[in-house]
């Protein structure tokens, strides 16, 4: 049982997620390294759209890698190196979009709808609450059916 | 009983919502380059006996930049269109060679034919970068002035160049 659990958490050990960035890549300052990471992780890749190019393999992506940290060892602020990039490929490679007038649907839109939502669900269970109208009085002819329905001397 | 019918308009408009999404490819990416300058870029020749391809060439006259690679299927496949709209003479076409090995790319074009007036080699797709391509093929249209003014993702198409090449490059020509 102790071998198994043992040879069950080596594997996990080797199943590590395999780093796209390549070690020919990587900056030697490990504080710019550490920039380049953060960023490369903000920005889509433009072939395989659900991945940042931190994390993928394609051709392109690299290139990008390589141009982020071109960049940032040329001197450029984060804000510059992604500058940089969005006026190529457009706020499309930001993985997390900006808030402008053309995004803004995007942010407001969630959160329009779960007010309109529970806009609704209020004024249904208000309507639900309140009580159904009293039902009108017994007219005489109907109360002396009852009377002599139930017996008693009309 | 004047909420009876919320419902039903609601689930029309999800329809009305998933009837445009679904026919929409998420694979066109919005291209940030349109009505902007071409970059900056120089390359070198693919050929000896052709020159390269740098910004100052697009200036001047309406043209087509095509970014093709002998490794591209695609590329393949547009490459006719190209070779057709060449004879017809109607625009200048330059191509960007795509980190391509220069033997195979002469090679492509030997055997293809070559419709390019100008080829520039981009061997590390700097360049590529700089004009947003992200696949081979893509292709540019740009004014007189030197901006880009259509883009194309993926192959040309006998419909793209009829109904949208031909007539903006005849109306920037003007």
């Amino acid at each position: 049982m102790r071998r198994l659990a043992l040879s069950i958490s080596l594997l996990l050990a080797l199943a590590a997620p395999a780093l796209a960035v390549n070690p020919d890549e990587m900056l030697k300052d490990p504080a710019q390294e550490q920039r380049a990471r953060e960023i490369s992780k903000e920005l889509r890749c433009l072939v395989c759209q659900n991945q940042s190019i931190d994390d993928s393999d394609a051709p392109l992506a690299r290139d990008l890698r390589v141009i982020v940290r071109e960049r940032i060892s040329a001197g450029d602020s984060d804000d510059q190196v992604l500058g940089f990039v969005t006026d190529r490929y457009g706020d499309y490679v930001l993985l997390k979009p900006p808030f402008k007038a053309t995004t803004l649907v995007l942010w407001i839109g969630p959160v329009l709808i779960l007010l309109a939502a529970a806009g609704a669900a209020l004024a249904f269970y208000r309507r639900r609450r309140s009580e159904p109208e009293a039902p009108a009085p017994l007219t005489e002819e109907e109360k002396r059916r009852l009377q002599t329905l139930l017996g008693g001397d009309a | 009983m004047k909420f009876r019918y919320v419902p039903l308009v609601l689930f029309a408009l999800v329809v009305v919502l998933f009837a445009v999404g679904l026919t929409m490819d998420p694979r066109t990416i919005p291209s940030a380059m349109i009505d902007k300058p071409a970059p900056a870029f120089s390359l070198p020749p693919l050929k000896p006996e052709k020159p390269g391809l740098a910004q100052a060439d697009l200036a001047g006259k309406v043209t087509l930049v095509n970014f093709f690679a002998s490794w591209c299927v695609p590329c393949r496949a547009e490459h006719p269109l190209l070779m057709d709209l060449q004879k017809q003479d109607r625009l200048a076409i330059v191509g960007v060679n795509y980190k391509d090995k220069p033997e195979d790319a002469l090679a492509w074009l030997q055997r293809l034919g070559d419709p390019y007036g100008r080829i520039g080699k981009d061997a590390d797709g700097r360049a590529a970068i700089d004009f947003g391509v992200y696949g081979v093929p893509e292709t540019y249209l740009i004014d007189a002035k030197g901006s880009i003014r259509f883009k194309q993702v993926g192959p040309l198409t006998p419909e793209v160049i009829e109904k949208t090449v031909l007539p903006m490059a005849a109306e920037l020509a003007k």
